[in-house]
């Protein structure tokens, strides 16, 4: 045990006299949260449009009204002729055009029915859709206000609600994955090259010829990276919580137990690395090109993990990011217990095991 | 015995690092390994102190089996390895501390062992390992290499890179350690420093030329030596090796060692054939034959 704290303390001193490492260790997750949480986002606001109003009567001023007085649209110029309106799109502010047709008015009264059409620069697909939802929705609540009185038989009314989210946040869905993303790239990278680093400077030779046990070495290097993680996961719910008003529906001790669970699987996982690659390089790769890119993808951060391809929902289930996306996800939003993620913690648990185990199998007792 | 290695032999991919090695260490002895880079030493010492496994042979190290007792062996041998592998990060006390607590003792224990060293090297205790000269390092690398009181010390190269006052310094606390009952196995380049060990083995291209007591290892040189010496060097040097009867020319210091083919050969014809070259000054003396004359000879 003296031996085993002798070498923890060892690594202390190496973590906290590399002043540089140290920097980006807690200076990457605070920068990647702040840039996935205000810039990375589906939410549209003060988007610039044109109008194009050939009526200009009573009823389209008050819908223009309502659009501009809506905070998601600002009305940026007025378009006479349609056949300014590819200029307008060209210049590139103006994502929408909304082009009213002539004796809007009289038709709404006389036909009960009038058109707006919506044009939208579709060279950003997402951002195209969600303007046209909004100007519709819109439109819609227009719609009712003026048929308040009105009884129209047979209407199927559709009545959303959106639970967990109401506000369709997108901060709340980037923040368990961002936090999922940080402790995964951030624990196995620092890890990974903590034993490829003995091997390049040599003293691997001297370890080797040491009584100190392959379990030694392992959870010797582990250990000290799970305060500094630890301190990373409370520094990026603390911001979560006052910056972006992320609520924790859950409860705080379950949500931390279950992040150390994980930051030791990605550590793991980090140290597997490390005793498989020859170089601090090739770790460094492995850790950040191998995992970042299936934790982006396949752990349903970004891409809902159900419409993917069957192969690719298979692969994504020996991702520990994707487990604890669900079992994060579930305490911060929904605020469940352990009693629903109890499944999902028994595979981080049994994959922590595995990646531990594995790397005390493939630790070299030799230099060959 | 306390080193016993028998017919070791190691191949990397292509290449043949050592062939049928076999030699003894006696318990408390200082036995040299001297050869050039690249004539095994690192491959021999890494097998020995369980890093590596031989292709062929077996070796014991404090009694202990090589790769069976590999444990054993590590925890009763201090290693210096040729490159210096302490942590640069970490100050001379925390390093020496280091390694006291992985082998479960501590530095009070066997402070009288290190103490001869570690009293030049404790004024910058304070001071990180990777800040210090390179004779510091090395005085570091071997009380951290000795701090658990090992049986066996195996230093690869210690003196490789370190300057000459460091180097006489180094040796003679070798020699201390070795009346402190630890058997020391020692690889250097420097032919001067086996003269220092009680015996040594001269080692080349993987394969052992010779193994005997320094004085023993001169006299098995087969020729007489002479040293030559003139007022031009360089010419000396070249007239010598044009000379029909020469059988080998080194440069040693000063003079010229100079070997002469025949048996009945007389001064007086080298002094009469270096001065048709236009040497002057010249003197030529009968002069003992070094290990590096005898190693030069032995690995022609």
């Amino acid at each position: 045990m003296k031996r085993f704290i002798g070498f923890v303390k060892k690594e202390f001193y190496h973590i906290f006299r590399d002043r540089r490492s140290l920097f980006i260790l807690f200076g990457m997750p605070i920068a990647q949260i702040l840039l996935f949480g205000f810039a990375i986002t589906n939410e549209i606001n003060n988007v610039d449009i044109a109008i194009l109003d050939h009526s200009k009567d009573a009823t389209t001023k008050e819908i223009i009204n309502k659009i501009a007085a809506s905070k998601y649209f600002s009305i940026k110029q007025m378009v006479t002729r349609e056949a300014d309106i590819a200029s307008v799109f060209q210049k590139g502010h103006v994502k929408a055009v909304l082009n009213f047709e002539k004796d809007f008015s009289k038709n709404l009264i006389k036909e009960h029915k009038a058109t707006i059409q919506i044009i939208t620069d579709a060279t950003d697909p997402n951002t195209a859709n969600t303007i046209s939802n909004y100007v519709n929705a819109i439109l819609q609540q227009y719609q009712k206000e003026v048929n308040k009185e009105i009884i129209i038989a047979y209407q199927i009314v559709t009545e959303t609600r959106m639970v967990y989210n109401p506000e369709l946040k997108s901060v709340y869905m980037f923040v368990p994955g961002v936090m999922t993303i940080i402790l995964m790239l951030v624990s196995a990278m620092m890890t990974s090259i903590s034993i490829t680093r003995e091997k390049e400077l040599g003293t691997m030779e001297i370890l080797l010829v040491s009584p100190l046990k392959p379990f030694q070495v392992i959870i010797g290097k582990v250990f000290p990276y799970i305060f500094l993680s630890v301190i990373n996961a409370v520094v990026i719910v603390v911001l979560s919580i006052f910056i972006f008003n992320m609520p924790i529906q859950g409860s705080l001790l379950l949500l931390a137990l279950e992040s150390v669970l994980f930051i030791i699987s990605a550590l793991a996982l980090g140290i597997l690395i490390s005793t498989i690659s020859a170089t601090q390089q090739t770790a460094m790769m492995i850790s950040l090109m191998g995992l970042m890119l299936p934790v982006i993808l396949l752990s349903g951060f970004i891409f809902p993990i159900s419409s993917m391809p069957i192969p690719l929902q298979v692969i994504s289930n020996i991702i520990p990011a994707k487990w604890f996306i669900i079992i994060i996800k579930g305490i911060m939003l929904k605020g469940v217990g352990l009693q629903y993620i109890w499944k999902e913690t028994l595979v981080l648990f049994g994959m922590t095991v595995f990646f531990i185990a594995l790397s005390i199998k493939k630790y070299k007792i030799r230099l060959e | 015995m306390s080193i016993s290695v028998q017919h070791i032999s190691k191949s990397y991919k292509n290449v043949k690092a050592l062939q049928n090695i076999s030699f003894e260490v006696k318990e408390g002895e200082l036995f040299g390994l001297i050869g050039p880079d690249g004539a095994g030493k690192t491959t021999l010492f890494r097998i020995l102190t369980t890093l590596l496994i031989a292709n062929e042979g077996t070796a014991t190290v404090a009694g202990f089996n090589v790769v069976l007792d590999y444990k054993n062996i590590r925890n009763s041998v201090g290693y210096m390895p040729g490159k210096f592998s302490l942590y640069q990060d970490l100050t001379v006390e925390e390093n020496l501390n280091f390694f006291a607590t992985i082998f479960g003792t501590t530095i009070a224990e066997n402070y009288d062992l290190i103490k001869e060293i570690y009293v030049q090297i404790e004024p910058f205790k304070d001071r990180r390992a990777g800040k210090l000269s390179g004779g510091m390092k090395q005085k570091l690398a071997l009380c951290c290499a000795l701090i658990h009181k090992p049986k066996v010390l195996f230093l690869d190269e210690p003196t490789t890179g370190v300057d000459p006052v460091s180097r006489k310094e180094f040796w003679e606390m070798l020699k201390r350690l070795q009346q402190k009952d630890i058997t020391i196995l020692v690889s250097t380049p420097y032919m001067d420093e086996a003269e220092l060990c009680d015996r040594i083995a001269l080692i080349q291209n993987g394969e052992i030329l010779e193994i005997d007591t320094p004085a023993e290892i001169v006299k098995h040189y087969p020729k007489k030596m002479y040293n030559v010496r003139g007022d031009n060097m360089y010419k000396l040097i070249e007239s010598l090796k044009a000379y029909e009867h020469q059988y080998s020319v080194y440069p040693f210091g000063e003079f010229v060692h100079y070997t002469d083919h025949r048996t009945d050969f007389d001064t007086e014809s080298l002094k009469d054939y270096l001065k048709t070259k236009g040497l002057t000054d010249i003197t030529i003396a009968t002069t003992q034959p070094t290990i590096e004359d005898t190693f030069m000879e032995l690995a022609k």
